[in-house]
């Protein structure tokens, strides 16, 4: 079977939405598609909560704005690229106001803005610290009235479709059937976001597997600066939910297991009573997680049966205030951990939250693929480098969601036709194989899934993590290319093609394993330390050898090669990041 | 506390059964461990055929609501200890169709939502591209309660009207449609009023209440419902007694 | 947006059946159950209603026979039924009022517990002036 349109969108979060409704706007004509594995407003874009950042008062600027990027980058992300953003960004953020975002306001009616980590202004525009929750369903919700988009809801996209080196199409399962379809297209954009589930500790949704990254990869497309993984400093123990960095921006304070202000001994400033801007708690995440490991070696961390933690305190903001800004986290905290932070202290340690590499694209979202566009969490432009700004992700999947929907619909109409056989043929094969997966697999002395996918977590976390080393890099990769050869072999208990989420869970674990070696194949590449990607056998920043973006592509053998490629720099030269002083 | 419990599952298999059936697994009880915890580790460790629907794990995406020991829960902020010693039975979300096991087929609301016209509908004082609307803080709290819904369907669950009659737009619809018509940007409300004021709409609904009770984001649906009555019924009443230019 | 169309025929879907004591699950559906119910009883007092104006208006030997009607015990119970089903009627109306009329002094909403007592001190007034209109 087969269908057409001309745009296929994979991922129907906030960067696939933003761009089908780009499309929509930029060539009604269009026919447009959203391949989605959820439905669309339970995409992982739901769960942030903090903010989105963009110029708003007369006080700020947008060369500020690109400065705090830039610095909080550590230099690695491309200055044009960051230029650009902090223009759009704000017309994108008015533009969802327009759309009925609740964003939160001033007496007066304007739009309220927050500090945030890192910014030197306040600039952070929120929606109470539901932030993500209501932009992914005001952006579903204006996307319904756009008759012409077309939803594909809970398919899973298995591969992407090459012909004469363009981008044709996907092969999509629907799962509530089983039934295999090959969607032709003029041109596909992945918006599948981030691959935090290849960790064990992750503030990220179940759904968030690398998908889109895995199958760009498998066909062809590179992956950039893959060994950048942003660990969030406050994720609750066990469960590893997010606490948002706007708890600290509102005036929460890190505290050690003694009830000091660890931070201040790590070139992050001196502890005052009211928030300063990029300093203490506000500085960047990277800094922040990286004090916790030392305060840890230190032995001043708490522990817990969940791991060593450090405290949040937000006692001090009053019920007043945490009611009407952080109503999330104390409903978070009260679920999930059992207290109050009113009245308690919130046990916190660094989790992985986000993923600054993917796949690889220019400032218009064009991968070196023709045909193949890719936006938000799932790409990497680079606007955010060696490490991400809390508060940039959201304007970042409008803005680049926004110019991916309008590139290929320009693309799209220069786009010359060409014969459907051969993709069609493609598709059959998948099919094939698919089929295949599903009956091999049924067989009673394979390993579990799970199990596979539980090594393969703690695989990462002890090779990959906070700090990393070349022996623990190269232990870590042996193991991967250990797993793969069992995951061949590993086996599944359901042969049906209704709803099988055990299928989907395999075909996750496929793709999670190979970008899991990209993120340790590019990390073991860099023989430096810069902003989330930190070496111990390498502890200093080495611009001369590695201000250079490192992007992994796969060969035709299976093996992978990593090249560099240079950072665009346009008017700041690499400096000192410095915090609180 | 004992160290495991017990949790009963309501089991269809399209393909094999005719029928659903009950499947009983032992799980291990932690303090930590939400109804969710269990159906994981029973997929993960027990019985990978078992399907159903589940994400963020945090109670914001919506996906994991299922019937809990006959109440209508998000079955990742369901915890275990508060159904020790056991055993706990999960069904899929009632009023229904079911695909597989715990997964409900929800294409209904999905056709219905649009049919409400939940977006914001500009009128003639939508400000410059540069500039946002002015909305105080007292405006937003007309709305901002409606505009908490995250879809979860436990409020059709719960719905008995919704159980006899499929055609009702139902609660989430509604009270998404009130978050736009109480909104100070939006001007749509006349478009919205002809599905909203139908016999399928507001009007289907006889103040249960168990919509509300339901929730677990506090819409209350249900006073998003009566909401529109007053106002319906209002309109109707202005419709007929006042000349065209003075309603 | 419109949604790929559903492969239906390839799916079996269980629908489960609507069981027969549903109603009694919660009490909450019981009275659901009851007002539907009610609508027969509403109906019995728009008749008794009827047959009031229509003895009335044909003379006192008619209303004499109405009056004796209305003693008789079975429908002095099927009244006293349908009065209890009205003032259900009343309460889950007033129960409703808070939710249905948001009034605000100010930037203050003022509170539902207001709203119902205004309706239920309403109701107590009107019921006074009838009874003393009949009773004076």
């Amino acid at each position: 079977m087969g269908a057409w349109h001309n745009v296929v969108i994979i991922g129907g979060g906030g960067a696939g939405l933003r761009a089908a409704i780009a499309v929509a706007e930029a060539n009604p004509k269009l026919t447009v598609a959203i391949v989605s594995k959820v439905y669309p407003m339970r995409s992982h874009t739901v769960s942030a909560e903090g903010g989105a950042a963009a110029v708003a008062g007369d006080d700020d600027s947008m060369d500020e704005h690109a400065y705090d990027t830039v610095s909080g980058s550590d230099w690695l992300c491309d200055q044009d690229a960051v230029e650009a953003f902090v223009v759009e960004a704000r017309k994108e953020m008015l533009r969802l106001e327009h759309w009925g975002c609740p964003w939160s306001r001033e007496q007066d009616g304007r739009i309220a803005v927050r500090a945030f980590g890192g910014m030197k202004k306040k600039r952070t525009w929120f929606a109470a610290d539901k932030t993500g929750f209501h932009l992914l369903h005001t952006l579903f919700q204006t996307a319904l009235s756009y008759t012409d988009i077309v939803r594909y809801d809970e398919w899973f996209v298995t591969k992407l479709l090459v012909h004469d080196g363009r981008v044709r199409g996907v092969v999509a399962v629907e799962l509530a059937t089983g039934r295999v379809e090959t969607i032709v297209a003029d041109a596909v954009i992945v918006c599948t976001g981030g691959c935090g589930r290849v960790f064990p500790f992750t503030t990220n949704a179940n759904i968030k597997t690398g998908d889109g990254m895995a199958v760009a990869y498998q066909a062809g497309a590179p992956l950039k600066d893959m060994e950048f993984v942003q660990y969030h400093p406050t994720g609750l123990p066990f469960t590893g939910i997010l606490i948002t960095e706007a708890a600290r921006a509102e005036g929460g304070r890190l505290l050690n297991k003694d009830g000091y202000r660890y931070l201040q001994d790590y070139d992050l400033g001196q502890p005052t009573d009211a928030p300063v801007l990029r300093s203490m708690e506000l500085g960047p995440r990277d800094r922040l997680s990286q004090a916790f490991v030392h305060e840890m070696a230190k032995g001043r961390t708490a522990e817990t049966e969940a791991g060593h933690v450090v405290h949040l305190d937000l006692r001090h903001l009053g019920e007043k205030l945490i009611d009407e800004r952080l109503p999330f986290v104390r409903e978070l905290c009260a679920s999930y951990q059992n207290i109050d932070p009113v009245h308690e202290l919130v046990p916190v340690r660094p989790v992985i939250h986000y993923m600054m590499g993917g796949i690889h694209t220019d400032i218009n979202g064009a991968t070196p693929m023709t045909g193949l566009y890719a936006a938000g969490e799932v790409a990497c432009v680079s606007i955010n480098g060696a490490n991400r700004l809390g508060s940039n992700s959201l304007p970042e999947l409008l803005v680049f969601g926004a110019r991916a929907g309008r590139a290929v619909a320009e693309f799209v109409a220069t786009v010359p036709g060409a014969a459907t056989a051969p993709v069609l043929a493609q598709g059959r094969d998948e099919e094939h194989r698919l089929e295949r997966e599903l009956s091999e697999r049924q067989r009673s002395d394979g390993e579990r899934i799970a199990d596979i996918r539980t090594e393969m977590q703690e695989t990462m976390e002890a090779g990959a993590g906070i700090y990393r080393d070349e022996a623990s890099l190269t232990k870590a990769l042996d193991k991967l290319s250990e797993l793969k050869t069992r995951f061949a072999h590993a086996s599944m208990d359901d042969a049906s093609r209704t709803f099988n989420t055990e299928l989907i869970a395999m075909l996750e674990l496929s793709g999670m394993l190979d970008v899991a070696s990209c993120i340790v194949a590019s990390g073991l590449r860099r023989e430096e330390s810069r902003g989330a990607h930190q070496r111990t056998d390498f502890p200093d920043r080495n611009d001369e050898k590695y201000l250079a973006h490192s992007v992994i592509s796969r060969k035709p053998d299976g093996e992978w090669r990593v090249e560099y490629l240079p950072v665009t720099i346009t008017r700041w030269p690499p400096g000192e990041r410095v915090y609180g002083r | 506390m004992p160290e495991t419990i017990t949790i009963e599952v309501w089991r269809y298999r399209p393909e094999q059964d005719s029928e659903p059936a009950w499947d009983s697994y032992e799980v291990p009880l932690r303090k930590e461990w939400a109804v969710l915890d269990g159906l994981n580790h029973i997929k993960d460790q027990l019985d990978g055929t078992l399907s159903y629907r589940w994400s963020c794990r945090m109670g914001i995406c919506g996906s994991c609501g299922m019937t809990v020991n006959g109440e209508p829960k998000l079955s990742c902020s369901t915890f275990l200890t508060d159904y020790a010693p056991g055993p706990v039975r999960v069904e899929p979300m009632r009023n229904f169709p079911v695909i597989r096991d715990l997964v409900v087929e929800m294409g209904d609301f999905m056709a219905k939502l649009p049919t409400v016209k939940p977006w914001l509908v500009s009128g003639d004082d939508e400000p410059d591209e540069d500039a946002e609307y002015l909305q105080t803080p007292v405006e937003m709290d007309d709305y901002k309660r409606y505009s908490m819904c995250i879809n979860c369907m436990l409020c059709y669950s719960a719905c008995p009207v919704y159980a006899l009659d499929p055609e009702f737009i139902g609660p989430a619809a509604i009270a998404l449609a009130q978050r736009y018509n109480l909104d100070s940007r939006d001007a749509g409300a006349e478009d919205r009023r002809d599905v909203l004021a139908s016999a399928e709409g507001v009007w289907a609904c006889t103040f249960v209440g168990e919509c509300s009770v339901a929730c677990p984001k506090d819409v209350d649906p249900a006073g998003a419902i009566q909401r529109y009555k007053l106002t319906a019924a209002t309109k109707a009443v202005k419709d007929l007694l006042l000349p065209r230019g003075a309603r | 947006m419109s949604t790929r169309d559903a492969a239906s025929s390839e799916q079996r879907l269980y629908r489960p059946p609507v069981s027969l004591t549903w109603w009694l699950r919660k009490p909450s559906y019981l009275l659901f159950g009851l007002r539907e119910l009610s609508s027969v009883f509403i109906a019995w007092f728009v008749v008794y209603l009827l047959m009031l104006v229509y003895a009335v208006s044909s003379g006192s030997a008619a209303y004499q026979d109405f009056l004796d009607l209305s003693a008789n015990p079975l429908v002095l119970i099927l009244n006293v039924i349908a009065l209890a089903f009205v003032l259900l009627h009343t309460i889950t109306w007033f129960g409703l009022a808070p939710k249905a009329m948001v009034l605000r002094l100010g930037a203050r909403r003022v509170p539902p517990g207001v709203i119902l007592a205004a309706h239920y001190a309403a109701w107590l007034v009107v019921s006074a002036v009838v009874a003393w209109v009949i009773l004076r």
